[in-house]
């Protein structure tokens, strides 16, 4: 929880008008005894969402962003402190009384505030729209507050840690601020107006981020996480992956292990009256209403927020029970996974007989019914086929594929017998062309690591070691969580690279 | 030998191929065969022949020793008129068997021709068969056996019939081939496009209207004839940006490229733009072209030449400019038919150094549009802008005081200039040898004197619905090197004018004196005399023209287009002596010549054995005349409305006679009367029908009428 207590210290610093948004984002999963406005609300559960399994209520991007508004005449007297702030990872009492002076500061500024609601009484607009300010300035005090005093907890925890933390909270604080403005950026984008202020802020943050300060603490992994974050992608996704992978150092995290038979249980929630099994909490909620009125009541119906938020939260991490695994704990290169949905996923993908078969085909099989799903959504529908007997589920992967090799062709329907013919001679060339390819890929992303990761080939899933993006994007791509996003999103005419060599090479290998 | 000597005799009467043969004879003597190639001393007619006649054993050892090189150089020189080789190859064996050998183009005038052409010109390289209307997978076949090596460019736009694997085994089997045109097998699929794609020698292929053929048949053709240097695509409507941003990737040799009317968006045109050869671009009515697409490019096109954007409904003068600042080597550029030609666009000629030819027709035209291009351009030679709204006496003034070396203007129907606009024309451009100006109403007798005045070099001159007079057409007459003059619709010219003309412009090839009511026997009678080249002559609604007047075009030997349509004082006799006089008749109309009956069209049957195309509408022709005409082999298009004595099953006979036609314009009431199954018969042979329900009219509106009425027209 520490970090998430000094990170909106450091971007209120930073970015003066934007700060009461992110500031209610960030830090109101750990301080629920906030006032509650719907924006906060929102965006707690926003938060929520990187660290649940469960699916994110709808988020609606409204707002949070009236502090905007208001926030500009305090800019001046913000300004000075913000150097000081980017040291606040070592805490020192000298920053800590500039913090206080400041928040002595903006008591006063409230005081008026409210005076002048006296003196000015009857006027509802106004008045609406000041307490709105009162209320905001509140809530901005009182983070700041709880921030400020936050800032003496690392320094008790440092000492219980091991030798390697400061580098861990580094690089995790100096991760955050820049999503977090990503997010804030991903909200304002929504309304245009004065985007490029914003983009502005953002660009002060980002630097901010990577400052002076900062960079002499900063080890190279460290540093390398926060450049590789693409500032313009706004998706909420690459906050999930910034958090993993092999760059959070070992000791930084928990690690828990299910068992085979957990991992596999059809449910996971159970009713503690009846024991009927859930797979999702919301469902065991609903279901718990039938067992009496007390079950009825908003506590009990409202999703359980962080039993552990008012301690600092322990990231946890999972390994996989299958020994040998690289995603188990007792690897040489352990990568833990993030959540038990991703281990659930994993297990079945990789340790697991395939037993779900496309009705369609009748030869692809999965073992994660979603799998099974996505592929039976474009299997079957229009195929389009290159002479080498590649298949492309779509007419313009198949052309980038030709576009790419000389002599391959489209192969017309109709001369299939010719089509067949060929195809056996020229796929051998076409799948040894696709795992130098890969491999090609993945030397050049982590070349000490090449024996390592052909043992995995073999036991991984292959989505991770085959996307390019794997390692230019520090495992972005091979998270187990977003597992069919190269299918579908990327244009470019490089694509099929990603999506075509990894949906045809686990085919040749079947075939 | 006395079978050569009647061949002999044939070809003397050929004023052409004399001379060469006699070439041939006076320089035999003396056998050097540099003398062949230069221009060799020719001897008249007048001495040779007796010569010729009369050593006729001779001749014939000498005509056997000339070797089949010298035989290939005199046939080099005999390239201008087919007649003159068909009958180079009647003179002996040894000619026969030369030509044979020689010729490299074969166009047969029926399908039924084809396998004995096959035979007698084994060497044969390019094959056009858009006469023959049925080319069946047999013909295709012999084809392929008997040209399997030489067969370099064939041509089946114009033909139906063949399979999917009749053109696929053409194009694989014969590894020469370099040039297809498949344009209008509306039924090309992939597959045969697919065995297209394996000629890996194609450097030229036109796929127009290939509505079947998608993205997967024109990619097979991208990765197989990666040496295409055209490729036409216009109009094929299954084909998307995939298809051709392929095209661009693979055919990196691609000169010419026509992308009109396909459902292309902005997404292949980087690709396109980026092919380093790409000279001549056409993307005519690409409706999913927009603004967007255009203005984003930024791929530049250092190597396009010519660039075709009309009909692009919608593209704005912005992304016009976009693209013109994208290709500075343009020398051709034609945006008919869009929008408004402005300031704007017309500034971004600048970079255009090489700019040479402005087409704009159709378009909105400024007056400071005009001005800036004007200004912008370094010389153009050609501008055109035919039916283009706005054109001033300023805008048009400005651009050709500017562009002196302007060699074709068209300003057809740029009804707002006037004789200041005129006057600046024939006082700057005096090179011009092309200026169309038809219906450039305000223009006034006195203007259209100073074109004959000042422009002497003139060529082509289009003076269609104009106030000329004789005065004008004496002017004209100073134009020495005229080859077309189409002055149609000009109702006060006389025959006095055409005596002028005919006295002066002796290269005349072509003349449309469409609705010239003032014209008589007399001026069409100086026009045979004066113009000997008359190849097109118009005399639609003459009323004044007798059979007189066809008995002196009769002279005329090279004409092939006639049309009499409403002359109504022409008869039967009049046809005879044109059948009998002009041999290479191909177009003749003779609508609403009611006195025309089957004695005309037996003399035209038995002697213009060229014809291909007739309308015989309002004719006093019955069954036999019709029947008559089946004699004809080459005879295609056929217009028979309203003939009153025509029956059924006289048409029926005469349809089924006519072995070689492609349309034939019917009055839908004979649809009922003819069997059903005949006319599919007639439609698998390559017939197309073409039923008109007119109302039947005979009598004859008067020019001055219809003139009014169409100027009432266009006034609404």
């Amino acid at each position: 929880m520490d970090f998430k207590l000094r990170r909106p210290l450091e971007a209120s610093s930073n970015a003066s008008s934007s700060m009461m948004s992110e500031i209610s984002r960030n830090l109101k999963p750990g301080l629920p005894f906030i006032p509650c406005d719907s924006t906060n609300i929102c965006y707690g559960a926003r938060q929520e969402q990187s660290f649940s399994e469960f699916p994110p209520p709808q988020v609606t991007q409204c707002h949070g962003l009236y502090a905007r508004e208001q926030k500009t005449e305090t800019k001046n007297q913000l300004e000075p402190s913000s150097a000081v702030n980017d040291l606040v990872m070592d805490w020192n009492p000298r920053l800590m009384l500039s913090n206080l002076s400041f928040l002595e500061q903006k008591i006063h500024q409230v005081q008026d505030i409210v005076r002048s609601i006296i003196s000015q009484e009857g006027r509802a607009n106004e008045l609406a729209a000041q307490q709105q300010l009162v209320t905001a300035d509140l809530t901005y005090i009182i983070i700041q507050l709880i921030s400020t005093a936050g800032t003496l907890l690392p320094n008790i925890k440092n000492a219980l840690l091991s030798a390697t933390p400061p580098v861990a909270q580094t690089g995790v604080v100096a991760n955050l601020p820049v999503n977090a403005s990503q997010k804030h950026h991903e909200v304002l984008s929504v309304e245009l107006a004065k985007a490029s202020e914003y983009d502005e802020l953002i660009k002060d943050l980002n630097s901010g981020g990577e400052g002076d300060e900062l960079i002499k603490c900063l080890n190279n992994s460290v540093a390398e996480v926060s450049e590789s974050i693409p500032i313009e992608d706004h998706d909420i996704k690459d906050y999930d992956d910034g958090m993993d992978g092999e760059n959070l150092p070992p000791g930084s995290y928990e690690v828990l292990q299910l068992e085979k038979e957990e991992i596999l249980a059809p449910h996971t929630h159970f009713c503690l009256i009846c024991g009927k099994g859930f797979k999702r909490d919301a469902n065991l909620r609903m279901h718990m209403r039938g067992h009496g009125d007390e079950y009825k009541t908003a506590a009990a119906l409202a999703k359980p927020s962080k039993e552990a938020s008012s301690e600092p939260a322990i990231i946890r991490r999972y390994s996989c029970p299958f020994v040998g695994c690289k995603r188990n704990k007792e690897h040489k290169k352990f990568q833990p996974l993030k959540t038990i949905l991703c281990v659930k996923n994993h297990y079945k993908r990789s340790h697991c007989d395939k037993s779900y078969t496309c009705s369609r085909c009748k030869t692809k099989k999965f073992s994660v019914i979603a799998d099974l799903k996505t592929h039976e959504k474009h299997c079957g529908r229009d195929k389009w086929i290159c002479s080498c007997g590649t298949t492309f589920s779509r007419k313009d992967k198949l052309f980038g594929h030709v576009a790419l090799f000389q002599g391959h062709t489209p192969a017309i329907p109709m001369d299939d017998a010719k089509v067949s013919g060929m195809s056996d001679h020229v796929q051998v060339g076409e799948t040894t062309n696709g795992m130098v390819a890969n491999m090609g890929y993945n030397f050049s992303g982590n070349a000490s690591d090449d024996a390592q990761s052909l043992d995995i080939k073999d036991v991984d899933d292959g989505q991770g070691y085959f996307s390019p993006m794997n390692f230019d994007a520090c495992n972005f791509g091979g998270l187990d969580e977003f597992p069919r996003s190269a299918y579908d999103v990327s244009e470019s005419p490089f694509s099929f690279l990603s999506t075509g060599t990894c949906s045809f090479i686990p085919r040749n290998g079947e075939n | 030998m006395a079978e050569s000597g009647d061949l002999f005799r044939r070809i003397r009467g050929r004023d052409g191929f004399t001379t060469v043969a006699l070439d041939l004879f006076s320089t035999t003597a003396n056998p050097s065969p540099c003398s062949y190639s230069g221009s060799a001393k020719r001897l008249r007619i007048g001495d040779a022949i007796p010569a010729a006649v009369v050593a006729e054993e001779d001749r014939h050892d000498l005509v056997d020793s000339l070797s089949e090189e010298i035989l290939f150089l005199i046939l080099d020189r005999l390239e201008s008129d087919p007649l003159d080789k068909k009958s180079f190859s009647l003179v002996c064996r040894s000619f026969y068997a030369a030509e044979s050998r020689h010729r490299r183009a074969l166009t047969p005038l029926l399908s039924d021709l084809l396998p004995a052409a096959l035979a007698r010109y084994p060497l044969a390289s390019r094959l056009d068969l858009s006469l023959c209307p049925r080319i069946t997978d047999a013909a295709l076949a012999s084809v392929r056996g008997a040209l399997r090596s030489s067969l370099r460019s064939i041509d089946l736009s114009r033909s139906t019939g063949f399979s999917q694997a009749g053109i696929g085994n053409l194009a694989v089997n014969c590894a020469a081939l370099v040039e297809i045109n498949l344009s209008n097998a509306t039924d090309l699929s992939d597959a045969a496009a697919a065995a297209i794609g394996r000629s890996r020698n194609l450097e030229r292929l036109w796929l127009a209207r290939c509505k079947m053929v998608t993205d997967m048949g024109i990619g097979c053709i991208a990765v197989g004839c990666q040496k295409l240097r055209l490729l036409c695509l216009k109009w094929c409507l299954g084909i998307s940006d995939l298809g051709v941003g392929l095209v661009a990737v693979k055919c990196k040799r691609l000169r010419t490229l026509d992308l009109s009317f396909m459902p292309i968006t902005k997404k292949c045109l980087p690709a396109v733009l980026q092919l380093p050869h790409l000279e001549d671009l056409a993307l005519v009515g690409c409706l999913s072209i927009d603004d967007e697409g255009l203005i984003s490019l930024k791929q530049e096109c250092k190597s396009l030449q010519v660039l075709d954007m009309s009909n692009c409904q919608h593209v704005s003068h912005a992304a016009f400019s976009s693209v013109l600042n994208k290709a500075p080597g343009l020398r051709q550029m034609t945006l008919a038919y869009n929008c408004l030609v402005t300031h704007s666009l017309a500034s971004s000629l600048q970079k255009l150094s090489k700019l040479r030819c402005i087409r704009l027709d159709g378009s909105e035209v400024t007056t400071s549009g005009l001005g800036t291009i004007a200004n912008s351009c370094k010389s153009l030679r050609e501008l055109s802008l035919s039916k283009c709204s706005g054109v001033t006496d300023e805008g048009l003034s400005s651009i050709v005081m500017k562009h002196k070396g302007l060699v074709k203007l068209d300003v057809t129907c740029c009804r707002n200039i006037t004789d200041f606009s005129l006057a600046s024309i024939t006082s700057s451009c005096n090179s011009l040898t092309s200026l169309r100006m038809e219906s450039c109403t305000l223009v006034s007798k006195e203007g259209l004197r100073l074109i004959g005045q000042h422009c002497h070099l003139l060529e082509e001159l289009d003076l269609t619905d104009n106030d000329l007079d004789d005065e004008g057409l004496r002017a004209i007459s100073g134009c020495q090197k005229l080859c077309i003059l189409k002055i149609g619709i000009c109702l006060k010219i006389r025959d006095e004018g055409l005596i002028h003309v005919a006295k002066s412009c002796s290269k005349l090839q072509e003349i449309d004196l469409y609705r010239s009511i003032g014209i008589t026997d007399t001026g069409v009678m100086a026009i045979a005399r004066g113009f000997p080249l008359l190849q097109t002559i118009n005399l639609a609604y003459c009323t004044g023209i007798t059979d007189d007047s066809l008995r002196s075009l009769s002279k005329c030997s090279n004409l092939y287009t006639l049309e009499i349509r409403g002359c109504p004082q022409v008869s039967s006799l009049g046809l005879a002596a044109i059948s009998v006089g002009c041999q290479k008749l191909t177009n003749l109309d003779i609508k609403k010549c009611y006195h025309v009956n089957d004695a005309g069209i037996l003399f035209l049957a038995c002697f213009s054995q060229n014809l291909r195309q007739i309308n015989l509408s309002y004719c006093s022709v019955t069954d036999v005349g019709l029947l008559a005409l089946a004699s004809v082999s080459c005879l295609q298009n056929m217009t028979i409305l309203h003939l009153g004595r025509l029956t059924p099953s006289g048409l029926a006979a005469a349809l089924l006679a006519c072995g070689g036609l492609t349309k034939v314009k019917l009055h839908s009431s004979f649809k009922p009367l003819v069997p059903k199954p005949l006319l599919k018969h007639i439609e698998a042979r390559g017939c197309v029908f073409q039923w008109r329900d007119k109302p039947f009219q005979v009598e004859l509106e008067p020019s001055e009428v219809w003139k009014q009425h169409s100027q009432e027209m266009h006034v609404e």
